[in-house]
């Protein structure tokens, strides 16, 4: 392959400082009580979502009419809900839903808004004055809010809201990413990469974008907290995942007319979604802390 | 200063026109014809003709959104379908309500959220540092529609002690002030008044304090601190996080050490000394999550049947009223975005560095 001189040089550099790096953060990390916490509940949660069939006592979707709103017992643990469903099972399987709108939707929101801010830092222009112009448009609605508005154009449902949710938290990546292009472009590693000769996509590829991660690994961990809660509260309102479908916001809003005669039918799904966000916002904060310490709040 | 909020305001138009352009397109996007939706299922087909000529639907969308924006800068926001009335009116009385739950809540996490991580930070590493930044991680990771069932069902039905549910009592009576006072006013300007008395009426606690009314007062503010603790629960996380953050900061200069050393009494240095300069990032925190209530009270307000904007998206949604959820989603967009410009402003006003940039 043709390549410029000295673009090995300058991506052997990269190497090296990149692995030093994310070496440093690792040693940072392990230090981070909390983090090592939030790490081991995202990994409960994540064993209860590969591993659910094999986990739950019972199925999460048959019904005991019969047994309906039973108290926690020793053969059902967390009780059973208003049509004799098996509290634990449904939560076990619940977690499959939770992470997977939160890892997709973020994911989904991370490529496109980093594309998004990419293009508009790198470009910068009109390019940049038009997506951020957008991005500011809807930056001006709560996330809430225009997720819904999404999911009530899109139509109610787990995929539909994990669009939605994904959709709405693209500004924050496209932002993040635009000011770290901006703020990179300008070192002088990327000007002796230029120099050098390296075209310019393989700049954006090799040089900068890599360097951008950091704080989106940040903001991305601390986002599928803040899109496991939102996901929660749509399915709560009957906007998400849809019946008879284990999930914990939808749990606790068909549990809701039972909070007075029995609440452990609410109690236990609203436990699971706090200790899962908990876990990602624990991770996050630490993360940001071992990533780039002089963000630590 | 004027030339910061100038440009500040400049900048919002782009945001005012798209705002204008999302809620414009809802009503294009959602699946199903618009005249037949206004018109309800059992409209007959001549009926829906007519109904998209008179209601323009039948010209260039470019015309329909200049059409939009000359209605809403009239004030003609469309009727609702689901209960007939103005979407204006309807929005008058569910605002107040929102209003009164945001500023609630509001108390609930400066009071709280501050004390505790001012003390969190004089005392750092100590137990109560200790509990409350657990609590404060616990606080950000709370559904708070959970929290707000839990509320609900320990004080309000377990216990008793305050109402699980509702604005006012059943039986308690509370007249607008207009009632009271007995003000009838006529004319484009009356009217006016009359629509600004209403809306003031509709924030309860304000209208038991105008009309005099000790009942109401205590009922009012009953029914308000429950939802106001759940919707308050994040923003005091996070406020109290920042407190801590900003001051230890602070704390850690020189002028402080001087300060002490000079024999100041230590309130003195923490209150006066201390605060004055950690005060401003938390600020710019408290505006922004007063932002973040408006999205929190969907939540919050339906779990308390509190008819505020929030539970009145969500029942309109399932109702598919679509005329009344474009109304109220702009409504919330223009309180969101007036309360980030306030913030941006009132930050500039306190630290003169940012009007420079």
């Amino acid at each position: 392959m043709d390549r410029p001189p000295g673009s090995d040089v300058a991506s052997l550099g990269r190497t090296r400082a990149r692995s030093s790096l994310l070496l440093d953060a690792w040693r940072r990390l392990r230090r981070d009580k909390l983090a090592i916490a939030g790490m081991l509940l995202i990994l409960l949660f994540v064993i209860a979502a590969i591993f659910a069939p094999l986990i739950a006592p019972y199925s999460p979707i048959e019904q005991n009419l019969l047994q309906r709103r039973q108290p926690p017992s020793r053969q059902h643990w967390m009780g059973l809900d208003e049509v004799g469903r098996d509290v634990f099972s449904r939560l076990i399987f619940g977690a499959r839903a939770s992470l997977q709108v939160g890892l997709l939707s973020v994911s989904l929101a991370i490529l496109v808004g980093s594309i998004l801010g990419a293009l508009s830092g790198y470009l910068g222009g009109w390019v940049d004055q038009a997506i951020m112009r957008v991005m500011d448009i809807l930056l001006a609605f709560p996330g809430l809010l225009l997720a819904i508005a999404v999911v009530s154009i899109l139509g109610p449902g787990l995929m539909n809201m994990l669009y939605a949710i994904g959709f709405v938290s693209i500004p924050v990546y496209a932002r993040i990413m635009r000011a770290s292009v901006l703020a990179i472009r300008e070192q002088d590693f990327v000007m002796a990469a230029r120099a050098v000769g390296v075209p310019e996509h393989r700049m954006l590829l090799r040089q900068i974008l890599p360097n951008c991660l950091t704080p989106i690994i940040v903001a991305g961990t601390l986002g599928i907290a803040t899109a496991i809660l939102d996901a929660a509260g749509l399915s709560f309102l009957g906007l998400g995942a849809q019946p008879p479908m284990p999930e914990w916001g939808t749990m606790l809003g068909e549990g809701r007319g039972s909070v007075f005669t029995a609440p452990h039918i609410v109690l236990f799904p609203g436990l699971a979604i706090m200790l899962n966000v908990l876990g990602f916002n624990l991770l996050g904060d630490g993360l940001r802390d071992a990533l780039d310490p002089r963000l630590r709040m | 200063m004027t030339r910061y909020v100038i440009r500040r305001l400049l900048l919002l138009v782009p945001v005012l026109v798209g705002i204008s352009m999302v809620t414009f397109a809802m009503l294009r996007l959602i699946p199903g014809d618009p005249a037949r939706i206004m018109l309800g299922e059992h409209a007959t087909e001549e009926a829906i003709e007519r109904f998209r000529e008179s209601a323009g639907l039948n010209d260039p969308i470019p015309v329909q959104y200049w059409r939009y924006l000359q209605r809403i800068a009239k004030g003609d926001w469309g009727r609702s379908i689901a209960r007939r009335e103005l979407v204006t009116t309807e929005l008058a009385q569910r605002l107040p309500a929102t209003l009164e739950l945001s500023v609630g809540a509001m108390i609930v996490a400066c009071v709280v959220g501050i004390s505790a991580g001012i003390v969190s930070a004089y005392k750092q590493n100590s137990a109560f540092d200790l509990v409350t930044m657990i609590g404060a991680l616990v606080g950000v990771s709370m559904p708070v529609f959970w929290l707000g069932l839990l509320l609900s069902y320990f004080f309000g039905f377990k216990l008793h002690w305050l109402p699980p549910s509702a604005r006012l009592t059943v039986g308690i009576e509370l007249k607008t002030i207009a009632e009271a006072y007995n003000i009838q006013l006529s004319g484009q300007i009356g009217a006016a008044v009359m629509a600004v008395l209403n809306f003031l009426s509709n924030l309860y606690v304000f209208d038991s304090i105008v009309t005099a009314n000790p009942d109401a007062l205590i009922d009012s503010i009953k029914h308000l601190i429950l939802p106001s603790i759940a919707l308050g629960t994040i923003p005091m996380s996070i406020i109290a996080r920042m407190t801590r953050s900003s001051l230890l900061e602070v704390l850690g200069m020189d002028y402080i050490r001087t300060a002490r050393a000079k024999g100041q009494h230590e309130r003195v240095v923490l209150m006066t000394h201390a605060m004055k300069n950690a005060f401003l990032p938390i600020i710019t925190v408290i505006g922004l999550q007063f932002g973040g209530l408006l999205a929190g009270a969907i939540l919050t307000e339906t779990i308390f049947s509190w008819p505020g904007m929030g539970r009145l998206v969500v029942e309109r949604i399932l109702a598919r009223d679509y005329p009344t959820v474009q109304g109220a989603v702009l409504v919330i967009a223009l309180l969101f975005v007036f309360l980030n410009l306030l913030v941006d402003i009132s930050y500039a006003y306190l630290d003169p560095r940012i009007r420079y940039e």
